[in-house]
């Protein structure tokens, strides 16, 4: 046969990660229900942490408690069922803790608890964890230690003065052992960012600020394979990384949907967006149960 | 360049333990030198006191005791969030130094009198609440605070001996300094050496007068005060801090909690700012001299 034959379904260089951020995405579905969660946030950094713990960050479920490990911050707290969807998956907890979402019996609840395997320090009130970090990354800079610092911020966060306090500080002691990542999700809590405290040029912000800066789409993996390949990117100075996102990714029925920030869904609800996640095609969710806030 | 005995001694404590780290946000009044001597124990992150905060809650998280400095108001109202949230939820060990509380903030103006400090810093659950009476008290402390695993909240102040001292410092004991049948002074900080000339006005008038210097507003010594409830038919809280939340607050839920009860006369500020000036005056304007207690006392009785 001379007829060269074409494989239909060529196998993606990123399957296994495309694979692991499907499972984080259904575990973010899940607590979206008896209670709910912040749903539109979670889904849309969900691609970045399961790249973050798969590929760059130096901590295993074994090295938790290491003083040689990288750390992650989720400052945006409100979006940790993306981080405990992930933790989960890779073994810092067993899966089935999940189901404890909201229940007084366990420590998971809709902000980060550092009580929980993985979780470096707590968060919920927006622009602290830029500044603890900035203070780990100090001690382990005195310390002469490689370690490094990663904090993800939520755009909407960058409202805060104490980012901006953070970004100078950590720009004037040279901490090129500190990553921000933003999840350039394009909304604060119900309203679009550029249309209540406008961010552009975002990028232009961290550099004056002295900070390295590169802008990638959050949802590719292979953009996030070469940003976080090669840090710092340059000497002396800390490294922001503004992940252009999709809040709600994943769910045509919920993405860049400003009224769907914080969900409560009914359990048919619930499969009807397992089915959307799987099949890309928006359900004629009806949802009553929507809670805006 | 002389050294001040605070920085000395922490300078001193810095080289015998890897854990304490100095920070600031660029006040420096308390630690001019100490920069320049161990430079690589100290950071100033400028005029930032929420980040200073959130980053000696980092820095505790590595495992070190940071002991940060800055002006009291701007520590313990424009950071108090970051206190509370990131020192106080978790309880980690970060010592906090406000500088110019209550009175000592003299010609300041209001922006920078820090007289709700202890009222917020008592709220926080875990947190431990040092107002010396002197540089003696202060520096006496000094090893016991930075070595107890709780976050601290200190009223610095650097004032010569209000008066000779008798008890060594423990963590939420005053000192009993007298005992009296007729009426107790009940006090901290600076203001014990007023307390303790208005207590020798008393005693001319043959009054048989108590002095207790609180030392610590949280953990409160509670045997002190039930004990001096107990002693005299009246008690006196002394304070620079508004009414509502300092010791006269402390000494009423624990006579509630006893189920104790008690005459008490508070001299504290009542729902305003003090006129500011320099600090002899302002003691003077506002009532808070030796003299001006033992007579305000005296109308009590």
């Amino acid at each position: 046969m001379t007829q060269q034959t074409v494989s239909p379904t060529a196998r993606s260089p990123h399957a296994e990660l495309e694979a692991l951020a499907l499972r984080v995405r259904e575990h973010i579905i899940r607590m979206a229900t008896k209670g709910g969660c912040f749903i539109g946030a979670s889904l849309s950094c969900a691609d970045l942490l399961v790249h973050l713990y798969s590929r760059v960050l130096r901590v295993s479920p074994e090295t938790v408690a290491d003083p040689n490990r990288d750390y992650l911050l989720l400052s945006k707290g409100h979006d940790v069922p993306a981080l405990y969807g992930t933790l989960a998956e890779l073994g810092y907890f067993p899966r089935e803790r999940l189901k404890e979402h909201l229940k007084t019996t366990d420590s998971i609840y809709w902000h980060p608890n550092r009580a929980i395997p993985g979780i470096e320090f707590h968060s919920g009130s927006l622009g602290h964890l830029l500044s603890v970090g900035l203070g780990i990354a100090l001690d382990v800079k005195r310390q002469q230690a490689d370690n490094r610092v990663f904090v993800v911020l939520g755009d909407g966060e960058c409202n805060e003065g104490s980012v901006w306090e953070g970004c100078l500080v950590a720009g004037a002691h040279k901490l090129d052992n500190l990553v921000a990542i933003v999840d350039r999700n394009e909304f604060q809590a119900n309203i679009r960012t550029e249309e209540l405290i406008p961010l552009e040029p975002l990028d232009a912000k961290f550099r004056a600020f002295g900070w390295a800066v590169k802008t990638i789409d959050g949802h590719s993996f292979a953009e996030l394979e070469e940003a976080f390949a090669h840090l710092p990117y340059e000497s002396g100075k800390p490294t922001a990384v503004i992940a252009r996102t999709v809040r709600g990714k994943g769910l045509p029925s919920i993405e860049r949907r400003a009224d769907r920030w914080f969900v409560n869904f009914t359990a048919p609800e619930v499969e009807m967006l397992l089915k959307e996640l799987h099949d890309g095609v928006a359900s004629q969710l009806t949802s009553e149960t929507l809670m805006v806030r | 360049m002389q050294l001040g005995r605070y920085e000395e001694i922490l300078i001193d404590l810095a080289r015998k333990s890897d854990r304490l780290m100095v920070m600031t946000a660029e006040n420096r009044a308390a630690i001019r030198n100490l920069p320049g001597i161990i430079p690589e124990r100290f950071i100033d992150v400028g005029i930032c006191e929420q980040t200073m905060i959130g980053a000696a809650a980092g820095l505790a998280l590595r495992g070190r005791t940071p002991i940060v400095h800055a002006l009291a108001t701007f520590l313990a109202f424009r950071a108090y969030e970051f206190i509370r949230t990131d020192v106080g939820i978790p309880g980690l060990p970060v010592k906090l130094v406000g500088a110019v509380a209550g009175f000592l903030s003299d010609g300041n103006g209001p922006t920078h009198q820090a007289l709700e400090d202890l009222s917020l810093m008592r709220g926080i659950p875990g947190m431990h609440v040092f107002c010396p009476a002197d540089e003696d008290e202060l520096v006496g402390a000094l090893p016991t605070l930075i070595e107890n695993p709780a976050p601290w909240y200190v009223r610095y102040n650097v004032l010569p001996a209000a008066v000779p001292h008798t008890a060594p410092f423990q963590v939420g004991k005053a000192e009993v300094l007298a005992q009296g049948k007729d009426v107790t002074l009940l006090t901290y900080g600076f203001l014990l050496r007023e307390a303790a000339k208005a207590k020798e006005l008393l005693e001319a008038q043959h009054l048989s007068v108590g002095l207790v210097n609180m030392r610590m507003l949280k953990p409160l010594d509670e045997a002190a005060v039930l004990a001096a409830a107990k002693q005299s038919s009246l008690l006196v809280t002394i304070e620079d801090h508004f009414q509502t939340g300092g010791l006269y607050s402390a000494l009423g839920e624990t006579m509630l909690k006893h189920r104790q009860s008690a005459r008490v006369l508070p001299i504290a500020l009542e729902e305003r700012w003090f006129k500011p000036g320099l600090l002899p005056d302002v003691l003077e304007h506002e009532g808070f001299t030796g003299a001006k207690l033992a007579q305000r006392i005296v109308r009590a009785l």
